[in-house]
């Protein structure tokens, strides 16, 4: 991820969107046409079948934030799109990542993948393959630990958010 | 009744009360083309020289009658052909469906003849667009995209279908025209900190822009200045949404906008931006804009708010509900001193006349106020006669001057002339120069053919002016490629060729004779008015700069 500037914070965006062929496209393609870059971004179906919910993460101003929302909100496929709280919100992020299982290792990979609830899912005698999902910056932390064994491959998913409380998110008001 | 895709096409558009539209056929619309055929008297079909100019000439018939304007081009070169029109009409949102043809399904992403993502290409510069894959969606899809086009800010649409869905057949029923999206409410809140602002100011000026015709706030506008006495500047796109003659119109505002209305924004405590955005032709250096002066941006695009220049308060919502809550709202202002001011302003104005060489281009604009009546529109292309055009040329009735502002394209004025002559069925009159006109001449032959009664201005200097301009000014006259003295036309020859009327003038009583002849004869005609290479456009705020840096004076060339 890059570097934050001056003023910049990182901030999560969850977007309900039609359930239709190409919407990604045009939105991503926002971003590219005014110059934002995103650092993570996920799309799946949701409760409903009609809307797909996206979700990215992305760093900025507050006037990238604002005009993120306002163009999103533009943009003739789009149901709703919000800005949510980091305070209040559940969030997760899937990690996959390939290591090298040397014998002298076992003890430190062992370590991590307790301390950080993850899980060995493909073990072999030389690579090993591991699963971890929490916040982002639990992942950051667990790469952090793991890499003096030897990264050889990892992957991850992207965040998913959901705010906190008893309502839908398509159920609230725009402000403008 | 059951129909062909092809049918439900031109049926939808008859629908929607479209009774002009402008194309190019080719292989895959021939089924669209066939069934225009079959309904020729209930739609007119203007074939084209080129595809960009269908483009341009819905967008200059949408901008001349405030209708949704139509093209209609094949797949592959004639999609990509309207690429410029689309993008022309979306910086400056007008209302435009855009309908192409392309390869038939089983075809699609195989690198088929005539094949290619239109709508990806356009994906940026479309307010939206489709590709019909399912023939049951296509009458649907025919109304959106009128109600997406005309609806909140407009905007082009196009519509993508492969040939094969135009072949099978759906139930349509005719359903009348749609209507516009429910009109956004302002928030009242904002509408109260509005009020506050303008009771509290003593220097008010209105900015307004081309949002103002898409509301027709024309008259809510004058009303607004005349209740708390303020001041009116347009952008571009604004010119002709006041009456000229009122006294509160200062004209155009910007890089190079009128001295007075300029100096008077500068100067303004209060600036009202009224569907407008703040362009980088009006603001210069956005950090140095009216700094001193609180910023009120009324918009129905909230993205247009603090987008460019940060507003002390934004009230989005359509003017059509925002600004009359605003005039009944406020209290009756008077401010003798500001209006002092600014009358000064404008008496320095008269005093800066700049330096000319020959044909002063101001009285050739003179000319053309004298003989065209308030109902005649006049396209231009861009350039140095365009701006000539925005300073000089005086409106009355809005949806006058039509005119490439967001994306400047050179070539606009033809397709955008011959629309705007079938949309008002009136006389029209094109001011181009030597350089635009050779990017869109061929459409000539098509506005001859439908012997529209259009005249055609080219204020020909032989050099690209506006280029040349910046060369001379910041480029030590290192005139790169901007002199087209070897390749200059025989405009005469030309129009005859392509069944108008020539004729070149040197003089100004010369351009009277033949403009006042042209703009009475009903036809086409091409007047090839000389002027001299070094005129300057004035005043200028360079790019980037303020206010503080505006030219007025031009030396020895």
């Amino acid at each position: 991820m890059a570097e934050l500037k001056k003023d910049e914070t990182r901030f999560v965006i969850a977007i309900y969107v039609d359930n239709k062929f190409g919407v990604l496209t045009r939105v991503t393609s926002m971003f590219t046409r005014r110059g934002f870059n995103i650092d993570a971004l996920t799309v799946g179906v949701t409760e409903s079948p009609e809307y797909s919910r996206i979700t990215l993460s992305m760093s900025g101003d507050g006037y990238a934030r604002a005009q993120m929302l306002n163009q999103l909100r533009k943009l003739h496929n789009v149901k709703k799109v919000e800005i949510l709280d980091e305070k209040d919100i559940i969030e997760r992020e899937l990690l996959l990542i390939k290591v090298s299982n040397a014998a002298d290792q076992h003890q430190l990979i062992m370590s991590c993948v307790d301390i950080f609830k993850a899980k060995i899912i493909d073990y072999s005698t030389t690579p090993l393959g591991i699963e971890v999902t929490g916040t982002s910056d639990k992942i950051d932390a667990f790469i952090e630990m793991i890499r003096p064994v030897g990264i050889i491959e990892s992957c991850r998913s992207g965040i998913i958010a959901l705010s906190k409380g008893s309502g839908s998110m398509l159920d609230t008001p725009d402000l403008f | 009744m059951k129909l062909k895709g092809a049918e439900i096409v031109i049926e939808s558009l008859i629908d929607q009360g479209v009774t002009d539209i402008f194309g190019y056929p080719g292989g895959t619309v021939l089924d669209i083309y066939d069934a225009l055929y079959a309904r020729s008297d209930r739609i007119n079909h203007y074939l084209v020289a080129h595809e960009q100019h269908a483009a341009h000439a819905a967008d200059g018939y949408a901008r001349a009658t405030g209708k949704v304007g139509v093209c209609l081009a094949t797949s592959g070169p004639g999609a990509t052909n309207l690429v410029t029109g689309i993008a022309t009409a979306m910086l400056d949102s007008v209302p435009v469906v855009a309908i192409t043809g392309n390869v038939g399904r089983p075809m699609v992403g195989k690198d088929s003849f005539q094949e290619v993502d239109i709508t990806g290409i356009t994906l940026p510069i479309t307010k939206h667009n489709y590709f019909v894959n399912d023939i049951e969606e296509l009458p649907e899809i025919m109304r959106e995209a009128f109600k997406i086009a005309k609806s909140d800010r407009p905007g082009p649409v196009l519509i993508d279908i492969p040939k094969d869905v135009q072949n099978l057949t759906t139930e349509f029923k005719p359903q009348g025209p749609v209507e516009s999206y429910d009109l956004i409410q302002p928030q009242e809140n904002r509408i109260e900190e509005a009020i506050a602002a303008i009771e509290k100011a003593k220097r008010p000026y209105l900015y307004i822009g081309g949002g103002v015709n898409a509301a027709e706030a024309y008259g809510d506008i004058v009303k607004l200045a005349d209740k708390i006495d303020a001041v009116i500047g347009t952008s571009l796109m604004g010119i002709s949404c006041v009456p000229n003659d009122d006294p509160r119109y200062l004209g155009m505002v910007g890089m190079h906008g009128h001295y007075a209305s300029t100096i008077a924004q500068d100067e303004a405590d209060l600036i009202i931006a009224i569907g407008t955005r703040f362009s980088d032709r009006v603001t210069g250096k956005t950090t140095e804009f009216c700094k001193e002066a609180t910023i009120l941006h009324l918009d129905v695009d909230f993205a247009e708010i603090s987008k460019n220049v940060s507003a002390d308060i934004g009230v989005r919502g359509d003017l059509r509900i925002t600004l009359p809550r605003i005039i009944s709202g406020v209290k009756k202002l008077e401010h003798p001193k500001w209006i002092a001011r600014v009358d000064e302003l404008k008496a320095e104005e008269k005093e800066k006349q700049a330096k000319t060489f020959g044909v002063d281009p101001k009285d050739i604009m003179e000319v053309i106020n004298d003989i065209k009546s308030d109902d005649t529109a006049v396209a231009t292309d861009v350039g140095q006669h365009q701006m000539w055009a925005a300073q000089y040329l005086t409106f009355n009735k809005p949806r006058k001057f039509i005119s490439s502002g967001g994306l400047g394209t050179m070539g606009f004025g033809m397709g955008a002339a011959e629309g705007a002559a079938v949309g008002t069925k009136a006389p029209t009159v094109l001011i181009t120069g030597d350089g635009s006109f050779g990017m869109n001449l061929n459409e000539v032959i098509a506005a001859s053919e439908h012997d529209l009664p259009l005249t055609v201005v080219i204020l020909n200097n032989k050099v690209l002016g506006m280029v040349r301009q910046w060369q001379n000014l910041f480029y030590g006259k290192r005139f790169s490629n901007t002199v087209l003295e070897a390749r200059a036309p025989d405009y005469v020859k030309l129009a005859e060729a392509f069944g108008a009327t020539g004729v070149v003038t040197e003089t100004v009583e010369e351009f009277r004779e033949a403009f006042e002849k042209a703009y009475r004869s009903g036809h086409v005609t091409l007047i090839d008015c000389r002027i001299d290479k070094d005129e300057f456009v004035l005043p200028m705020i360079p790019a980037g700069k303020t206010v503080a840096d505006m030219v007025t004076e031009r030396g020895e060339k």
